[in-house]
């Protein structure tokens, strides 16, 4: 019993550990969207734009489904292990890649077009992986607690994320802005670092075994011949696909990515929180949730995925608006009625022709808040506003509870999700099966949560929480489809 | 139970046209060569619209099967399926 038990930790370790490296690479990029634009995709030139247009939409919106499907075939056609292992090897060495092409300013163009070749594999690696990662976990755990070890795995791409803006501040706070955005400065290191992260977890994989349940469907010569077809043209298995993303990954995929990228960019660029602040703030709400990802998954195995996994969606639905209104209200300056300590103690003022005047103030208040006022006063109108705010403790503390919250939701409908889908499928069609509705919900629904917000704020510009209405209706569409349709039995029985 | 089940259906094959309609609107409306904003890129809608299009036949079909009554009984276990 107790080899048995320190085995499947040993499998939970392996898989969760690879899986949360994939996400740390994945995020990099996107964390570092900024400097990474500067270096290789300049503006002024609209062929490097139009490659930098497809690395940050493609590599999400295309690949990661196309790398379901491809690593998904395989996985079924030539086993879990090896397929993960490949996804591993894939990521970590086009991650690394990156940290390593020169800039468009030594090498040109070539230099776009091979960062959004190498993004491209990240992204054909990502779709592959956690399929594979989720159903290795749940074929080898016991059927009564197969939520709580694949919870581990859903834990990954929160700490991948946590990981990634760990080491990015990291970095960022040890150097000058100059030195970490030099051609060859600090933001190449969390690509390099990645190497070394990858090659760990490639060690501790290559001791892995097989799964049991794919080792015994090829013996007895079971296996698919063809899981894509088996998959998507089976009139039974397909209609499961159907029901897997519209009732559960799609909310799923708007929550997840709603309740930690949304947030946060949100706090920076809505709220106007300074950098350090707005991820501190992601950063303590991620480490005060996390382990909800096991008590949700642990819980799922005694009383069914199904509820828990729509009651977050459902939490979500009902608070998203008043938890962003809140982080708007708590940030206007305008309505901070406390003393100021001091004020205009460091002005300065510009004059732009004779036109524009551009006053500077720096703000300090007696809770310990700062923030920058900038009034710009032209023929016309005076405009003022207020940028990198610092939050007063109390206000910080709150802003930490609110986005735990937040998280909290993504812990509730993403910690039971991994069981729920494997057990939806058959063992020799599952990798492909299971991978594909969730890239499809969390890559492409999840994914577009920016795109679609951008467009209601630009629609609407007179409510600033319009760009909420879109997960909240997908999440609301995906609440009515998981109610009605799914079912909250657990299939104890995977190897079938 | 499985009348909701299957009336509902009509209502998810009728939203998928709806929504790829609302995209290609929302593109027709934002798409600005000389804007700088992500919504006035057309690639990026393209990319869209090319990736929702499969998405929401899907969920055309996804009401289908709701409405043929294929969801009035989930299998439970894997013979079920094949």
């Amino acid at each position: 019993m107790q080899t048995k038990t320190r085995q499947i930790w040993k499998v939970v370790t392996a898989s969760s550990v690879g899986t949360m490296i994939e996400w740390y690479d994945f995020y990099i990029f996107g964390m570092l969207a900024k400097t990474i634009s500067l270096q290789f995709f300049p503006e002024e030139n609209p062929t490097a734009a139009l490659l930098s247009t497809l690395a940050v939409f493609a590599a999400g919106f295309i690949v990661r489904p196309f790398g379901a499907l491809v690593f998904g075939r395989l996985g079924d056609l030539i086993g879990r292990k090896y397929t993960f292992l490949l996804t591993l090897v894939l990521m970590g060495v086009s991650t690394f890649l990156i940290g390593l092409v020169p800039s468009y300013k030594t090498i040109g163009m070539v230099a776009p077009a091979l960062v959004l070749l190498l993004r491209l594999i990240q992204g054909l690696a990502l779709g592959g992986e956690y399929g594979g990662a989720a159903t290795y976990v749940a074929e080898h755990a016991p059927a009564n607690k197969r939520g709580l070890y694949t919870s581990w795995i859903q834990t990954t791409a929160t700490l991948g994320l946590f990981i990634a803006l760990v080491v990015i501040l990291l970095v960022k706070l040890n150097m000058s802005d100059v030195a970490f955005n030099a051609e060859w400065g600090g933001w190449r290191y969390p690509f390099w670092i990645s190497i070394l992260l990858v090659l760990i977890s490639i060690y501790i994989r290559l001791k892995m075994k097989e799964s049991p349940l794919f080792e015994k469907l090829k013996e007895e010569g079971k296996t698919s011949t063809n899981p894509l077809k088996e998959s998507f043209s089976h009139k039974g298995n397909f209609k499961m696909v159907l029901l897997a993303l519209f009732g559960a990954v799609m909310g799923q995929g708007v929550i997840w990515y709603t309740g930690q990228f949304y947030a946060q960019n949100f706090l920076e660029t809505k709220c106007n929180i300074e950098f350090e602040q707005s991820r501190t703030i992601l950063l303590w709400a991620i480490a005060f949730a996390t382990p909800f990802f096991i008590f949700w998954g642990w819980l799922s195995d005694k009383v069914g995925r199904k509820w828990i996994m729509l009651l977050g969606m459902l939490l979500a639905i009902l608070t998203y608006r008043s938890i962003f209104k809140t982080f708007m209200e708590k940030t206007d300056v305008s309505a901070w009625n406390t003393k100021l300590e001091t004020i205009n103690n460091q002005k300065e003022i510009k004059t732009y022709g004779d036109s524009l005047i551009v006053t500077t103030t720096h703000l300090n208040f007696n809770t310990g808040a700062k923030a920058v006022m900038i009034e710009s006063v032209t023929n016309n109108a005076t405009k003022i506003e207020y940028k990198n705010k610092h939050l007063s403790s109390q206000t910080y503390w709150e802003f930490v509870a609110l986005v735990f919250c937040l998280i909290l939701y993504v812990t509730m409908t993403y910690g039971p999700i991994a069981a729920f889908l494997v057990e939806l499928f058959p063992t020799k069609i599952r990798y492909t099966s299971m991978s594909l509705p969730y890239h499809i919900g969390n890559g492409v629904f999840g994914g577009l949560v920016p795109f679609i917000g951008l467009l209601l704020t630009t629609t609407y510009p007179s409510d600033p929480l319009v760009g909420l209405w879109y997960p909240i209706a997908i999440a609301a569409l995906c609440f009515v489809i998981g109610s009605i349709y799914l079912s909250n039995k657990i299939d104890t029985n995977v190897v079938d | 139970m499985n009348s909701i089940k299957k009336y509902l259906g009509i209502v998810w094959f009728c939203l998928a046209p709806a929504i790829i309609y609302f995209l290609v609107q929302g593109a027709a409306a934002n798409i600005d060569l000389a804007g700088k904003k992500d919504i006035n890129n057309p690639l990026i809608w393209i990319i869209i619209i090319s990736i929702f299009t499969p998405i929401a036949i899907g969920f055309m079909i996804f009401g289908w099967y709701a409405w043929k009554k294929e969801y009035s009984h989930l299998p439970e276990n894997s013979d079920e399926i094949k």
